[in-house]
């Protein structure tokens, strides 16, 4: 009974537990000194994809653009229709590959790292040093057997030389089954004992509590995929992503040192707006997330 | 009769010995069966895992006791590369100095950056906390952002940095930052501090988000004061699996850093100031097409980074102790 009223009083006030409002001014400090720091690369890539041709090139240099103008944007759509394929279509060769590539690695590396969390099972320590230790090999001087390999399993020059080593990339497997050891044991057991299946409690239970894991993942496969120029394994023209003909066209030296400019923007911003969608919905989990355990 | 009774021992215990075998067996079998699902759900990433990882690891183990230009079939040298590797390659050693001094200043610093941000991130809410998050992780997501610092670094009078030393009166003539053999490594680490708000720092910021709530509240009541008490008793301990990952992403960039350098001071770069195991490597591996020698370079650099791993992964079990 008595200690009924103090619980009540710490509930209301839970966001304020153990918080100084000293401590939180001096944190703000910190955030605000180095974000500038942090922040003003970012800055100077939106202002140059802004900036006219004299003003890219002015001394002293200046950060902020002064007389901002879409011009580079319209000289690198002149640029795109004189691609040697339209540009539609290295639009489609990106959306198939970040997509099949990161959906793909999502679902196959975190089917495989609930077992590996979860279950007991012969074999099971071996398999996950493997996972681990692969992370540590350069991938440099393993792209030559992979490229190999690709060429003998018949898929190079297709999607597929893409996508299918990215769903096996190890850092995902990791990361799903660091964060699904944290889920209590109850949870999946009392699933069992109302007769769900494995796969049932894979995609109903263990999935939804891990959000906030499989979309960061989601974040780091996506800027994985979207920078691959593929230029290793894709021959054809057409199966080339919107990266390799961004990048063909920044080639072209100080003439285009404008359109260069919006090509880096655009690179940028791709990535930044997913990384949005999916940070937004973490945050959400958090506000929900109370009927954990 | 002695002996026949210990020949029979000996058949005794020889014949446990073959049924203990085949009870193991039996046992290892009933327990693949009876974890068929496990099974199932592993097979689609390890069978491409061995054919996009694992076999690629092995031929470049095999490859790095090889002479392979890539044209001509690879021809079995024994140890030679690795006997040149640590006697005969003077750049090698530079670039395994540097590679350490790299990993010892930006590994641990970037690390407890990433948990530092990634936990002042966490103590603030709603919309200001998803563009701290944005900010910050910003020079990690544009691939390849740290070429904004080659506007920052460019050694005439165009250079941002040296614009602004000028107009400040600093210097009297423009600096060339990337030539200039003692300014080389300590800018490389600088950047690599401002791009090391990555993996690890995502990672921390969603497992901060799955801490059981219920955690603080008991915390508070068995007498944690303060938010730094809370940090060392509850955050970090309930976050454990999260350092580990972070530990080993860290190890995995610390020691490879390469892009940066390559990019920023060149490859390769004034007297080798800026050379590390992964630019050598590249140098042989992309330039020289000396892919024996590359693959004993990233074996090399493969048994440091395990070696790290287990060193860290000893030091993280006891946080929170």
């Amino acid at each position: 009974m008595a200690g009924k009223p103090k619980r009540r009083l710490f509930k209301r006030k839970q966001k304020q537990l153990n918080r100084s409002m000293a401590g939180n001014t001096l944190l703000f400090t910190i955030m605000i000194i180095c974000g500038i720091f942090m922040a003003l690369p970012l800055v100077m890539i939106v202002n140059n994809a802004l900036k006219p041709l004299d003003e890219i090139y002015q001394f002293p240099p200046k950060i902020f653009v002064r007389n901002p103008t879409l011009e580079n944007f319209t000289d690198l759509f002149t640029l795109m229709n004189d691609t040697w394929v339209p540009f539609s279509r290295y639009f489609l060769n990106t959306v198939i590959i970040t997509g099949g590539g990161m959906v793909g690695h999502v679902i196959v590396a975190s089917l495989a790292a609930y077992p590996l969390a979860k279950h007991k099972f012969p074999g099971k320590s071996i398999l996950f040093s493997m996972v681990v230790l692969s992370m540590m090999f350069s991938w440099t001087v393993t792209q030559i057997p992979q490229y190999t390999i690709i060429s003998w399993l018949g898929i190079n020059n297709t999607y597929a030389a893409l996508i299918l080593p990215a769903w096996s990339f190890g850092m995902g497997l990791y990361l799903m089954k660091q964060f699904m050891e944290q889920l209590p044991d109850s949870l999946m057991e009392s699933a069992r004992l109302d007769g769900a299946s494995e796969w049932h409690i894979f995609w109903k239970i263990v999935m939804p509590n891990v959000k906030p894991a499989w979309l960061t993942l989601a974040i780091f496969q996506f800027q994985q995929m979207w920078g691959n120029t593929g230029s290793l394994f894709l021959r054809d023209e057409e199966l080339k992503p919107l990266q390799f003909a961004l990048q063909q066209i920044t080639a072209g030296g100080v003439a285009r040192a404008g359109a260069a400019a919006a090509v880096t923007f655009i690179i940028a911003a791709v990535p930044i707006t997913f990384f949005l969608i999916c940070q937004s919905n973490v945050l959400e989990t958090m506000t929900t997330s109370g009927m954990k355990d | 009769m002695k002996a026949k009774a210990k020949k029979n021992a000996v058949d005794l215990s020889t014949m446990t010995e073959a049924e203990q075998i085949a009870a193991k067996q039996r046992k290892l079998s009933y327990q693949i069966k009876r974890n068929k699902a496990s099974y199932l759900m592993l097979a689609p990433y390890f069978i491409l895992f061995f054919f996009f990882t694992v076999l690629p690891v092995l031929m470049s183990v095999c490859l790095s006791f090889t002479h392979f230009n890539m044209l001509e079939m690879p021809t079995f040298v024994g140890w030679k590369n690795y006997i040149k590797l640590f006697l005969e390659d003077d750049i090698f050693m530079i670039s395994l100095k540097n590679t350490l001094i790299f990993a010892v200043v930006t590994g641990p610093v970037s690390y407890l950056l990433c948990l530092l941000f990634a936990w002042i991130i966490n103590e603030f809410k709603g919309k200001l906390r998803a563009v701290l998050t944005l900010i910050f992780y910003a020079p990690s997501i544009c691939g390849n952002a740290y070429m904004v610092w080659n506007l920052i670094l460019t050694g005439d009078r165009y250079g941002y940095l040296n614009g602004l030393l000028l107009k400040l009166d600093i210097l009297n003539e423009p600096k060339l930052w990337m030539q200039t053999e003692k300014y080389i490594l300590p800018v490389l680490i600088v950047v690599q501090l401002w791009l090391s708000l990555g993996t690890g720092f995502l990672s921390f910021i969603a497992g901060l988000q799955t801490v059981d709530k219920s955690l603080y509240e008991a915390a508070a009541l068995d007498g944690v004061k303060n938010r730094w008490q809370e940090l060392w008793h509850v955050t970090l301990p309930a976050m454990k699996p999260q350092l580990m990952f972070g530990a080993v992403m860290q190890i995995t960039q610390s020691f490879a850093v390469a892009d940066i350098s390559i990019n920023l001071a060149g490859n390769p770069s004034v007297n080798y100031a800026g050379a590390t195991v992964v630019t050598h490597l590249l140098d042989y591996g992309s330039t020289r097409f000396d892919m024996g020698y590359a693959s004993a370079i990233a074996t090399v650099l493969f048994m440091l980074m395990v070696g790290t791993n287990k060193l860290v992964q000893k030091v993280l079990g006891r946080v929170g102790e």
